[in-house]
């Protein structure tokens, strides 16, 4: 008698909970959309997933799992967008039938850990930094940094670079800059994500630079826009193309999207560094988001959706993450560029 | 050892081929459902370490075919810009940081050991046997936050001592020169060496406590000091199970990811000195694996990933061959 009543009660649980799952099941086919790809921009697609999803019930599931893997997971077809915060070159993204389009600006600077020297009293040029990573410059009192800097009293310490040890489009942008400034460079080193460095230790994340830097005396590493705002890190002001000397701001960032002729870009294929314009911070950055060409309508246009959305409306959660929201010429540019390069757009 | 099981399986068969009446069908097909289990569990373990390396080496093939066997593990060049790769500096840093650790940590686990087995009263044995199991217990990730945050500074004060003294010294100083940045080679030894500690010291502490009491007894009834007893009575005896703990620690070495990452500086530069950075294969596959975005990049980090398998083989046939021939001369000098 009971075992027939616990059967029983235990068949209709199974039948609830099958329901379930298969309404689960639908509802998420209905309205989810994967992406996977860049650690550096995981913050702001959370952030607006987040909120797109109160607005419309659609959810964005986003893994961060690097550059590499997004644009891995894009070209095998498994996400409907990949994340990287490196551009691909238009011809592999005319191979694999890829478009991508930039997300958001962000930027970096240099750090340093000076003796009574304040956040933003020291000024450095391209070139100097250069010098500084290719272990020309050795000590903080070399007149090359004097020169720059008079009225400073400067250390005689021994310079400690910090980088990154992982891969990561800090690095890329970083390096892309020195590479435009120093021929040096350029010729030695070179960019992308993960670099031979000719000198220096290694810090894992944001984080690890920033820690190393605010530990080792006369050490100097970069770091996101964010890490400066906490304010632990002296940082530095520098000499951007126009020969000014700027402090790094969201605004210094967008200018420099501002300066790019992003309609003569072909597939926005253009990084941020050293860009005219007075107010234009040097090293600012970029990440691009992704698509499949012979991905449904339904799936690109799901994906296009939340970015436009994020564009017009999440441009304050941008900022308060320290993401400069695009100016309204590149979104309008990403927006043709969809309806030339997919025959539709929203 | 083989002489009991003999007995013990002689004694054993007869009863088990006995015809029983009374066992019930079905124990007997348990009997051997769980016979075709354990079959199949074993090997699935053994399949799966096979498949891995198939798929490694597979996956590495790119690499293997641009680069080949001995130019990728001479070559110190890893540049991904110019995409020229080559392992020789972090096979270097995963064998001398693994190196310290077992340098520091081996003695230790002797002493501690020695503590359990022979000198600690015994309310006091337990709890100390219990908390250097639980350094096993953490994960290593918190070794690497704690090593990144708490024992980097510290040392960092203490660097410029050791320059100061062990660096002048001809020769040896050549390893102690460097900036006092606290993270490096010897910071990785050192907290390698505290990671690896539970695992050689509760394997010897094991072995210690199993030495015939007679044994010890008579040693010390001649007169002979703790000392004497360990190195001369317990060591000998237990030689060949002290050494597979120190490979088995050995072996965790090798493997560290995340504590070595954390704290070694991440340099691929080959330097003499142990307070400059390093890298070791597993903190360069932690580092730069999820942004590796050319084929040959990936494939040459995995190529990485077979080299490592490739030493740690290496070194698990060596202690093999170590303990053989520590046998053969016990057996002969007896």
């Amino acid at each position: 008698m009971s075992i027939v009543s616990k059967s029983r009660s235990g068949r209709r649980l199974w039948v609830a909970v099958l329901a379930l799952a298969i309404s689960g099941v639908c509802a998420a086919a209905d309205s989810t959309i994967t992406g996977a790809g860049s650690t550096w921009v995981y913050p702001l697609v959370a952030k607006w997933s987040e909120a797109y999803k109160v607005k419309t019930g659609t959810e964005v599931n986003y893994q961060s799992i690097g550059s590499g893997g997004g644009i891995a997971q894009i070209k095998a077809g498994t996400v409907a967008f990949g994340a990287s915060d490196m551009p691909l070159k238009p011809e592999d993204l005319k191979a694999a039938g890829l478009i991508q389009f930039p997300t958001a600006v962000a930027g970096e600077d240099l750090v340093y850990n000076l003796p009574g020297i304040k956040p933003g009293q020291l000024i450095f040029t391209g070139p100097l930094v250069a010098d500084i990573y290719l272990a020309k410059i050795k000590k903080w009192d070399d007149p090359a940094i004097a020169k720059l800097n008079p009225g400073v009293k400067l250390p005689n310490m021994d310079i400690t670079v910090v980088h990154r040890s992982d891969g990561s489009g800090t690095t890329f942008t970083f390096a892309n800059y020195l590479s435009k400034v120093s021929p040096e460079w350029e010729q030695k080193v070179g960019a992308d994500t993960s670099i031979a460095w000719p000198t220096g230790i290694g810090g894992k994340g944001n984080e690890g630079v920033a820690s190393y830097v605010q530990r080792i005396p006369g050490s100097i590493g970069y770091v996101e826009y964010a890490y400066i705002l906490e304010g632990h890190l002296a940082w530095a002001r520098m000499i951007n193309k126009d020969g000014k000397v700027v402090s790094p701001t969201l605004k210094g960032f967008q200018d420099a999207s501002a300066h790019v002729d992003w309609s003569k870009a072909q597939d926005f294929y253009v990084i941020l560094t050293d860009h005219k314009g007075p107010d234009t911070w040097p090293i600012s950055g970029c990440t691009w988001q992704i698509l499949r060409k012979s991905a449904s309508k339904d799936t690109n246009l799901a994906v296009m959706k939340f970015f436009y959305w994020g564009f017009e409306h999440g441009q304050g959660m941008a900022e308060s993450i320290s993401f400069g929201p695009l100016p309204p010429s590149t979104v309008a540019a990403i927006k043709a560029y969809w309806k030339n390069e997919l025959g539709y757009t929203i | 050892m083989s002489g009991s099981d003999m007995t013990f399986g002689a004694e054993l068969r007869p009863v088990s081929e006995e015809p029983k009446p009374a066992v019930r069908w079905w124990r007997l097909t348990g009997d051997s459902l769980f016979h075709a289990a354990a079959v199949f569990a074993a090997l699935i373990a053994a399949a799966a370490l096979f498949a891995t390396v198939i798929a490694i080496a597979y996956d590495s093939r790119l690499s293997i075919e641009t680069f080949g066997v001995w130019r990728f593990l001479t070559s110190s060049e890893w540049n991904p810009v110019t995409q020229t790769f080559g392992a020789f500096p972090f096979i270097i840093g995963t064998l001398v940081s693994s190196a310290i650790a077992m340098v520091l940590a081996v003695p230790v686990s002797f002493g501690v050991a020695v503590f359990i087995a022979e000198i600690a009263p015994s309310w006091i044995k337990k709890p100390i046997a219990g908390a250097i199991e639980l350094l096993a217990a953490i994960p290593s990730i918190v070794y690497g936050l704690w090593g990144l945050l708490v024992f980097a500074p510290v040392f960092s004060s203490i660097e410029p001592w050791i320059t100061q003294y062990f660096g002048a010294i001809p020769g040896i100083g050549l390893l102690f020169q460097g900036p006092p940045a606290g993270i490096g080679m010897l910071t990785a030894g050192i907290v390698l060496a505290i990671m690896v500690l539970p695992y050689t010291s509760s394997i010897m502490r094991d072995v210690f406590l199993i030495v015939p009491s007679s044994l010890r007894e008579s040693a010390y009834a001649m007169g002979a000091t703790t000392w004497e007893v360990a190195w001369d009575i317990i060591l000998p005896y237990t030689r060949s199970a002290v050494i597979g703990g120190i490979f088995l620690g050995l072996g965790r070495a090798l493997g560290e990811t995340m504590a070595v990452t954390f704290v070694i500086g991440n340099s691929n530069m080959i330097s003499p000195s142990l307070l400059m950075p390093s890298a070791t294969i597993p903190s360069v596959l932690a580092n730069e694996f999820t942004e590796a975005t050319t084929p040959l990049y990936l494939s040459s980090l995995i190529y990485l990933g077979l080299i490592l398998i490739a030493v740690t083989l290496i070194v698990r046939f060596l202690a093999v061959l170590l303990i053989r021939r520590l046998g053969r001369r016990e057996g002969a000098s007896a």
